[in-house]
């Protein structure tokens, strides 16, 4: 079966990130960028199912700017077998984006499609849920194990209490949780290989997609700083600082 | 203006961040309407109508709604919801599932986890692991909204006597079915609703080790979180996770022992009213964070503050 991965360019994890002076957003000049660690999780999940001999094709799909083909070979040399870059150089919400890969759901017609369960640059946690909507498909989402049965998948999901799982009707959408797997690096050779393997780049427009939104970011600003605290010698006065400076104990 | 309110229930009971999610409506204003969708869920409805300053509780009770399945209880949530000007839900693992899913069908844009209302569209939200906030303005006819419990204190579960209408929905749709689930046991209080936390990271060396941390909690009344190097390391459960990726908590006292306070720790718990750290590396992270900081080995500093509390 074909599988559809999504994934995302955004800031690298360990940056720490500066708010513009103007509070019109998070400076992103000359910072580090780097696939997104939940559709890295999402990437090497349909590698291991293409291993297994589940997954027949894996088409890597993006949105965003050119450069975000940096993060499309990554996923090719990581074992995709071709690349999709929906180009917009908008900064778009995510019912846009789920609007734009049920466009290239209906062009691709994969079997499944998995996501990272949210970016950590927008923290938004939608994407998947929403493509579920658009396509009508079931969605597995925080999954930490993901089975593929017959015409059906079961999908381990980490809940506020513990685990679940539900068996989803394929086709169907699967958003990555941090244990579902430990990705792998991608090796010299085939970050060579990966050069030579089919991208293609396709815009908005022509997939039919309009990618207006109903929400606008007014201002960002850096959260209110801690005030600086002390350092304590002793367990005793940790102890004594708690019950009668802060009153917590 | 009327908000519909998601309920978070387990059926038999309302879980707590209802009450937080029902605090955000009360300040965005208007009457506040209460769904609660699930099978057998006459309690929880009846706990629903005693919020202070509901009006109206709603309840869609059917076997399709037993285990929350987006597929199922989304179309309840966009078909009832249109008339409404707000959907709330809380920002835990159901509210994430369920809501973008809502929104979708409506065609309108979702906020996530809102921990400040600013005006009946405008609203704050933390991005990138919680290191800028930013203020969002929505004008969709209907706001979708997921709203994190830590940020707004929870309104009284008693004094309120709103009516109790049934609402019928839409059956199963046959897309997912659920399978089973485990949950963790445990006696201790809620992570996210405990006033005190202790947190164990990758010094705790194994599992075994969290006693430590465990009668240092009972003897506080305090619940038991991990950093993510705990939970990859298998020392405990991953629903104990504090983080960008786990858990909020916004306690009075959060006890960070041999966690170093990456930024995606950090974005869980650093919003905590007093934070200690113990650690035995100085130049760790998390005493830039933390209010009281003790530099000394764990295994001698946590029973020693087990026995002085």
């Amino acid at each position: 079966m074909k599988v559809l991965v999504a994934v995302k360019r955004v800031v690298d994890y360990n940056v720490k990130v500066r708010v513009k002076a103007d509070n019109s957003g998070v400076d992103l000049a000359n910072v580090k960028m780097s696939m997104n660690p939940f559709c890295e999780i999402a990437v090497e999940e349909a590698v291991r199912l293409k291993e297994k001999g589940v997954a027949s094709e894996i088409v890597v799909v993006t949105i965003g700017p050119n450069t975000a083909q940096e993060q499309l070979r990554t996923a090719l040399a990581l074992g995709a077998d071709r690349a999709i870059l929906v180009e917009s150089n908008d900064e778009l919400n995510s019912l846009a984006v789920a609007k734009l890969l049920k466009a290239v759901v209906d062009k691709e017609q994969p079997q499944l499609v998995i996501l990272g369960k949210q970016a950590i640059d927008s923290d938004n946690n939608q994407t998947g849920q929403m493509l579920g909507a658009l396509t009508g498909y079931g969605q597995g989402t925080f999954a930490s194990k993901v089975e593929v049965a017959g015409d059906k998948v079961n999908v381990t999901r980490e809940i506020d209490g513990g685990l679940q799982t539900v068996a989803l009707n394929l086709p169907a959408i699967v958003t990555t949780d941090l244990r579902l797997n430990e990705p792998r690096y991608a090796s010299l050779p085939n970050i060579m290989k990966a050069k030579k393997k089919p991208l293609d780049v396709v815009t908005p427009d022509a997939l039919g997609v309009s990618t207006t939104s109903t929400v606008k970011t007014l201002k960002v600003e850096a959260p209110a700083a801690r005030s600086a605290g002390i350092k304590v010698k002793s367990v005793a006065e940790l102890v004594e600082k708690l019950k009668n400076e802060a009153k917590v104990i | 203006m009327t908000i519909l309110v998601i309920a978070e229930h387990t059926n038999a009971a309302l879980a707590a961040a209802t009450l937080n999610t029902v605090a955000a409506a009360a300040k965005i204003g208007g009457d506040i309407h209460v769904l609660v969708a699930g099978a057998g869920c006459a309690a929880a409805a009846e706990a629903a109508a005693k919020i202070a300053g509901v009006a109206k509780v709603l309840v869609a009770d059917n076997a399709a709604y037993a285990h929350q399945l987006p597929e199922n209880v989304a179309p309840l949530v966009a078909d009832l919801g249109k008339g409404y000007s707000h959907i709330l839900a809380a920002a835990t693992s159901n509210g994430k599932n369920v809501l973008p899913r809502v929104a979708a069908q409506l065609d309108v844009d979702q906020i996530s986890e809102i921990i400040a209302v600013e005006s009946a569209d405008t609203f704050k939200r933390p991005i990138y692991a919680g290191n800028a906030i930013a203020t969002v303005q929505s004008s969709a006819a209907v706001k979708v909204i997921t709203v994190r419990s830590t940020g707004f204190d929870p309104v009284a579960a008693e004094g309120g006597s709103a009516a109790v209408e049934a609402v019928s929905g839409s059956a199963d749709a046959g897309k997912s079915a659920f399978v089973g689930e485990e949950l963790a046991k445990s006696d201790r209080p809620e992570l996210t609703a405990a006033k005190i936390v202790v947190s164990g990271g990758r010094g705790m060396q194994n599992g075994d080790n969290f006693k430590h941390l465990y009668a240092l909690a009972d003897k506080l009344g305090a619940a038991v979180g991990a950093s993510r190097a705990a939970v990859d390391a298998g020392f405990v459960p991953n629903d104990m996770q504090v983080g960008q990726t786990g858990k909020i908590v916004a306690p009075q006292l959060y006890i960070a022992v041999g966690i170093s306070g990456a930024i995606q720790h950090l974005a869980g718990m650093k919003d905590s009213k007093v934070i200690v750290a113990i650690n035995k590396d100085e130049e760790a992270p998390i005493f830039q964070v933390a209010d009281y900081g003790l530099v000394a080995d764990l295994f001698e500093a946590v029973p020693e503050l087990e026995k002085l509390v």
